[in-house]
Parts: C-alpha cells; sequence; structure tokens
C-alpha cells in the first residue's frame, strides 16, 4: 500500500513540475527560494510596511485625477479609515479565522471601543471634570479627558471584557445558531447606544447625536524635546500623524496575531475548528478557549473602534450598522479565513472601495467610458458590487486571495488523501449505525 | 447478574451502575465496570450493544442519566472532557477524527495542550520560558511519532496521510495527552490482517514500555483474545459476561449474543 502511495505521490509531483516549468513560474520561483531564509519571511511584508509609511510622502507626486480605472489616489485621510478597518478585520480573522465561530456581530465590539473613548476623552459627562495626562484639552473643560493612549487600551480592555459577557451565554452555540445570537448582539449594542440619553435622567450616550468632539491622542510637553507633536488635532498634519499611527496599530495587531496563532492557544483554537468534539477530547477547556478567541477579537476591534472615534472626533449610532460586520467579514472570505496576509490585503482593498475606491471608479468611467446620456453612479450599487465579489470568489477561489498556509496545501495536494479510502468505506458500511450513533451526534458539554 | 470483580483495590477507574438513556432509549443500562491498573481491558458485543456509548460517558461527551464514574480516586461523572482528559483518560475515536488541516505534528502537539503552560502574554512577548516549552514540546511530539511508527510525515497534513497512519497518530495524539488510560475505539477497523497484527504488537509494547491501562472496544476476536486480561461482553446495554478471555470463548449467552439462539448446539 506504502508503494502504490509513493508511486502515485511521484506522479502527481512529476506533473505539476511540468505544468510550472510551462508557466515560466519555475524559475521565478526558484530563484525566491534561493533566497536567505529571513529574506523571504521578512521580506515582502517590510517592503510593503516601507511603502506604507512613506506614502504620504510620495502621495503628491502620484498623478491626481483622471489615473485609469481607480481615477485617484487615496487621500491620507482616506488611508487612517482603510486601514484601522483592516485592523478590525484582522482582528475578526481571530474569531472566524482560527476559532471557526462565525461572527455576525463584530459591530458591536466597534461600538464599545469607539463609546468608550467617547466617555473618557470628550465632555460628555459634564457633570465631572477629570483631566489625566490629555493634551490639547483646555484644563477648564468639563468631562473626562485621559490620555487618548491610555483610552486606547482601556477601551481594547473593556471592549474584551464586553467580548467576554457577550461569549459566555452564547458560545455554548455551534454553527449557525452561535451566529444568529451574535447577529442579534451586534444589533442590540447600536440600539442601546441609540437609546440610553436617558437612563433615569442620566444621559450616557448622547442618543442619535452621538457623542462629539473626542480628543485627539498627543504626546504634550513630554514629546516636545524628543521632535513628538504635541497634540494631533492642533498639528497641521494631523492626517499623516494619525496615519502613522494607525500604521503602527495595524503592524502591532498582525505581529499579536501571528504569535497568537504560532503559540499553544492558537493551535487549540484551529483544533476547535477542525473538530470540536475531538478538541475536547484532547483537552481543550472548549468555553474557555473560545471565549479568548472572542475576548482577543474584541480586543482589537475595541482599539480600532476607539482609535477611528478619536480620528473622526466623534461616536454616533448610526456608524454602527450591521453593514459593518458583514463588510468585515466579506474582507475575511475575500482574503482567506485565517490567513493574516490575504485578510489585509482583503481589508485595504475593500476599505478602500467603500471609503472612495466605488466613487473614484465611477467617476473615471462616467469621464471615460460611459457617454454623458448614460452616466451611472457606481457607489449606489456598492453592496451589489461586494455580493458579486463574494460570489465570484467562492466560485473561482473559495481558499481566499491569499489562502492560508494549511488550506492552500490540502488544495495542492488534495488528490492524496483519497488514496486508502475505499478501504475505510467498505468497513464503513455496516459499522455505519453504531459509528453514527457513537461520535457524530456528539454533543459535549463544553 | 453475578458479578466476579477480578481485583477489588488498584482498580484505575471504576464505573458504578452508570445508565445512559436517549429518550426512550437505554443505551446503556446499569451498567458496572472495572478497569484495573496497567491491565488490557476488551469490550465486545453486537453492533449498536452501548460499547461507544459507554465509552462517551467515560470520557464525558455524554452525560450519564445515573451512576458514577470514578477515575483514579476521583468523581468524574460530571465532569467535562477536557477535565477528564487532564486527570489521564486519553481516547481515540472509532471514525477517525484527527485535525484534519492540521500537520500530524500540531496534531499532537494538539494533544499536549492541558501538559503544557504558555500562556497569551508569554506567547506574544515569546518569553524565553515559553519558547522553550514550545521547543521542548515538539522535540516529543516528534518521538512519539516515531514511537506510533509514524515516519517522515510530520509535516504533512493529517488528511492526507494513509488509512492506517491516520489510526497511528490517532494513538500519537491520544498518547500525547500522557493518560493513565488508553481508551482505543476500534483501532484496527479498517486494516488489514497484516497492519492489524503490527498494530497489536504496537500496543504490547505500549503497555510494556508506558505505566497505562488499556480499554479496547474491539471486533476481530482474534486481536481481543490474544492480548485481553480480561473480556467484557454487551449486549442491549446489559453486560452479559465478563472474565478471562478463555471463559468467555465458551459462555453460552455469549454465543447466543452473536449467532444467536441454539447456534452452539
Amino acid at each position: 500500500m506504502a508503494r502504490r502511495r509513493d508511486r502515485a505521490r511521484g506522479a502527481m509531483r512529476s506533473y505539476r513540475s511540468q505544468a510550472a516549468q510551462r508557466s515560466g513560474m519555475h524559475r521565478v520561483r526558484a530563484a525566491w527560494n534561493r533566497l536567505p531564509e529571513p529574506v523571504r519571511r521578512f521580506g515582502p511584508a517590510l517592503l510593503v510596511l516601507i511603502v506604507a509609511v512613506l506614502y504620504p510622502y510620495y502621495l503628491s507626486s502620484l498623478p491626481t485625477g483622471n489615473v485609469p480605472l481607480i481615477y485617484s489616489f487615496p487621500s491620507v485621510r482616506s488611508g487612517v479609515t482603510i486601514i484601522v478597518f483592516t485592523m478590525m478585520a484582522v482582528g475578526l480573522n481571530v474569531v472566524v479565522g482560527y476559532c471557526g465561530l462565525l461572527d455576525l456581530g463584530y459591530v458591536a465590539f466597534y461600538a464599545i471601543g469607539a463609546y468608550t473613548a467617547g466617555w473618557l476623552a470628550s465632555g460628555q459627562f459634564q457633570q465631572v471634570r477629570f483631566h489625566f495626562g490629555s493634551v490639547g484639552v483646555s484644563h477648564s473643560a468639563q468631562g473626562i479627558h485621559i490620555s487618548l493612549w491610555l483610552v486606547l487600551i482601556i477601551a481594547a480592555l473593556v471592549t474584551a471584557a464586553g467580548g467576554i459577557l457577550i461569549g459566555l451565554p452564547t458560545l455554548r452555540l455551534r454553527g449557525d445558531y452561535l451566529a444568529i445570537v451574535t447577529l442579534g448582539f451586534g444589533e442590540i449594542i447600536p440600539q442601546f447606544v441609540r437609546n440610553a440619553d436617558s437612563l433615569h435622567g442620566f444621559d450616557l450616550t448622547h442618543g442619535t447625536f452621538g457623542i462629539s468632539p473626542i480628543d485627539s491622542p498627543g504626546f504634550g510637553n513630554a514629546g516636545s524635546h524628543l521632535g513628538l507633536p504635541a497634540a494631533y488635532s492642533q498639528s497641521f498634519s494631523a492626517d499623516k500623524l494619525f496615519y502613522w499611527t494607525a500604521v503602527a496599530l495595524l503592524l502591532l495587531t498582525i505581529v499579536i496575531c501571528i504569535r497568537l496563532r504560532d503559540s499553544r492557544l492558537g493551535r487549540a483554537w484551529i483544533a476547535i475548528r477542525e473538530d470540536e468534539t475531538a478538541a475536547g477530547a484532547m483537552g481543550i477547556p472548549l468555553m474557555r478557549t473560545k471565549t479568548w478567541a472572542y475576548a482577543i477579537g474584541a480586543f482589537f476591534g475595541g482599539a480600532a473602534g476607539a482609535y477611528i472615534a478619536s480620528f473622526n472626533s466623534g461616536a454616533f449610532p448610526s456608524q454602527f450598522s450591521f453593514n459593518i460586520s458583514v463588510f468585515l467579514l466579506c474582507m475575511v472570505i475575500l482574503g482567506g479565513m485565517g490567513s493574516i496576509w490575504g485578510v489585509v490585503i482583503a481589508g485595504a482593498i475593500l476599505s478602500w472601495l467603500n471609503v472612495e475606491g466605488l466613487a473614484n471608479i465611477g467617476t473615471w468611467l462616467n469621464d471615460n467610458i460611459f457617454p454623458a446620456s448614460h452616466q451611472i453612479e457606481v457607489a449606489k450599487y456598492q453592496f451589489g458590487i461586494y455580493g458579486v465579489i463574494i460570489v465570484l470568489m467562492m466560485m473561482f477561489r473559495p481558499q481566499g486571495l491569499i489562502p492560508e498556509a494549511r488550506r492552500k496545501r490540502e488544495i495542492e495536494e488534495g488528490t492524496r488523501g483519497s488514496m486508502d479510502e475505499p478501504l475505510y468505506e467498505m468497513r464503513g458500511a455496516d459499522e455505519a449505525g453504531a459509528g453514527e450513533r457513537g461520535s457524530a451526534g456528539a454533543i459535549p458539554r463544553g | 447478574m453475578t458479578e466476579r470483580p477480578l481485583s477489588t483495590d488498584g482498580d484505575l477507574l471504576v464505573a458504578a451502575e452508570v445508565r445512559k438513556e436517549f429518550g426512550g432509549l437505554v443505551a446503556v443500562n446499569d451498567l458496572t465496570f472495572t478497569i484495573p491498573n496497567r491491565s488490557i481491558v476488551s469490550l465486545i458485543g453486537p453492533n449498536g450493544a452501548g460499547k461507544t456509548t459507554f465509552f462517551n460517558t467515560l470520557t464525558g461527551l455524554y452525560k450519564v442519566t445515573d451512576g458514577e464514574i470514578t477515575f483514579d480516586g476521583v468523581d468524574v461523572t460530571d465532569k467535562p472532557p477536557h477535565a477528564i482528559t487532564k486527570l489521564g483518560v486519553g481516547r481515540t475515536f472509532q471514525n477517525i477524527r484527527l485535525f484534519r488541516q492540521m500537520t500530524a505534528l500540531e496534531n499532537v502537539l494538539v494533544g499536549m495542550h492541558s501538559r503544557l503552560k504558555g500562556g497569551i502574554i508569554g506567547s506574544v512577548l515569546g518569553l524565553p520560558r515559553v519558547r522553550r516549552e514550545e521547543h521542548e514540546a515538539e522535540g516529543r511530539a516528534r518521538e512519539l511519532l516515531r514511537f506510533a511508527g509514524l515516519r517522515n510525515v510530520d509535516e504533512e497534513l493529517a488528511e492526507s496521510l494513509s488509512y492506517g497512519d491516520q489510526r497511528r497518530l490517532e494513538v500519537a495524539r491520544a498518547l500525547a495527552t500522557e493518560p493513565k488510560l488508553l481508551l482505543l475505539d476500534e483501532p484496527t477497523a479498517g486494516m488489514n490482517p497484516q497492519e492489524t497484527t503490527t498494530f497489536m504488537n504496537f500496543v504490547s509494547k505500549l503497555r510494556e514500555e508506558q505505566p497505562i491501562a488499556i480499554l479496547l472496544i474491539e471486533h476481530d476476536m482474534k486481536v481481543v483474545m490474544s492480548i485481553s486480561d480480561r473480556v467484557t461482553v454487551l449486549d442491549y446495554g446489559e453486560k452479559i459476561a465478563e472474565g478471562a478471555p478463555q471463559e468467555i470463548q465458551k459462555d453460552e449467552r455469549v454465543i447466543e449474543a452473536y449467532l444467536g439462539k441454539g447456534a452452539n448446539q
């Protein structure tokens, strides 16, 4: 049997290498493989990072207006939003991609993060005057004004705690049921903030008006010695500062997620995704491990929410629609569930389309392709367009743009697994009854 | 029912009057059962006799309807699967349940989960303590793969392994939990006679080299009779016979359950 397998394996390999040579990819790949390991590992990421960090500098020398298809490059301001949404997608990827928990209410974490920033760094609570390390805020200003750096951490922790609270009752559910309950929470939280403007007369969220303005991060006098900006909001290059900080936050998120994926906890998440029952039987505490995934996903969602609230200088209930949850989920699916780099790329593309890409593409099409009598407004069809993208992806590349390494291997080597299957089926037929009852329908009390 | 306990003290696992009902169906009917330390006990019976159900109650996958299970002096009746695994019960599944998209090595590392300590902060910061632990765990996992007879497949995805190798990997993964009791649910199902022999040699080797007890569900009578210290026969969720292999082979109720009434006349 082993020999048969080896022969099949050999045949597969030679077939594949022939195909690779024909396509000409072979030589490029070989050259790439000759590079030292650290270069292959960190090279592409470093390159992307440099291109991203320097973006505000070379943006002004890029052509503007009527660039083919994309019309113009995104502004630095749009860049901040794009990056922060990408960060949320990377956070959601922990929940959906690693642990396999379908979360349709991720927007709740975004909202909790944004409102935590609103409460701790604005004039929302006029009854009190509490300042702690805040910069760019008049000392006599009422309200709670805590340094936004601290607020980012607090918001992340508060949201993680919120994730645990939401997770404890819901994570006992599996699959579709979990998705529906998370959907519910994703609706409850925005509804709550919309209506919590008079809790026994106490104005917690300022209702539909939202909380605004929210303080900016900054370094105050302490930073001025190091040449750091006193306060982002008072700097003429505020957008750039927000942009670089967002890049740093995204980078931190990616590093943490990669570290976690390769840790004991990450293995446990993937094991739960693969087979929850077996994972439990191998000593993985299901509830605790799933709750951690939820909490960590929430952590990044909260930090991103707080940051974008500060950037927009406001948190409004209308920002937290169900669409955002779906939109973020699309990024994860498009990128490849579980694949960090895939999610980063898909997140960047989809957020760009959302922020300005679709409108720009529409402008370009109207200027160059469609006659003046048949102008269309592409941005109007945005959800139709996302839908088409997802359908096409599912048809032609279900594993995502950059599949998770293990999934890619599965698809490349898929034929090999079935080699010895008939043996099992033969035996499986007369055992089916007992087997099914034994384990397939098992519902452990995680 | 005539009870004939082989050993009263030194029992690793004691199941007392365990009952499991699914709706109106009694799958396990007040079963009393013990596993002595370092023994190989086999559980046999016709299809649907409740063997796997009983297995699942032992590992916490099913909640018992009634009865009590004590493992290593600890009451595990209502404990969740992961807690029972941590106490030292490792298992394999009848219909292989590997983590299909994880490599063989990762599968074994998942088995070590409850024996490792690396936490979130340590992993994120890459503390030397956590790195060392991971490194050592990987070394041990590779040893276990060798021990289970898996060569050159460490980095292969579990689902791409041959059937026999998948069975071996399940055992390696179960051993990674460092069990005191290993539950094997039809480990030789679907194996050819040669593979079965190899596997049984492996189980014997296992018992010699490690201080563990083994509970085996098996249909292959040659296997059961050759390696078991004791055999328990189930039918319709009830224990119909228990004893040394030779005794079981002669037991009328057993022959009746397997072959039907009058088969031995």
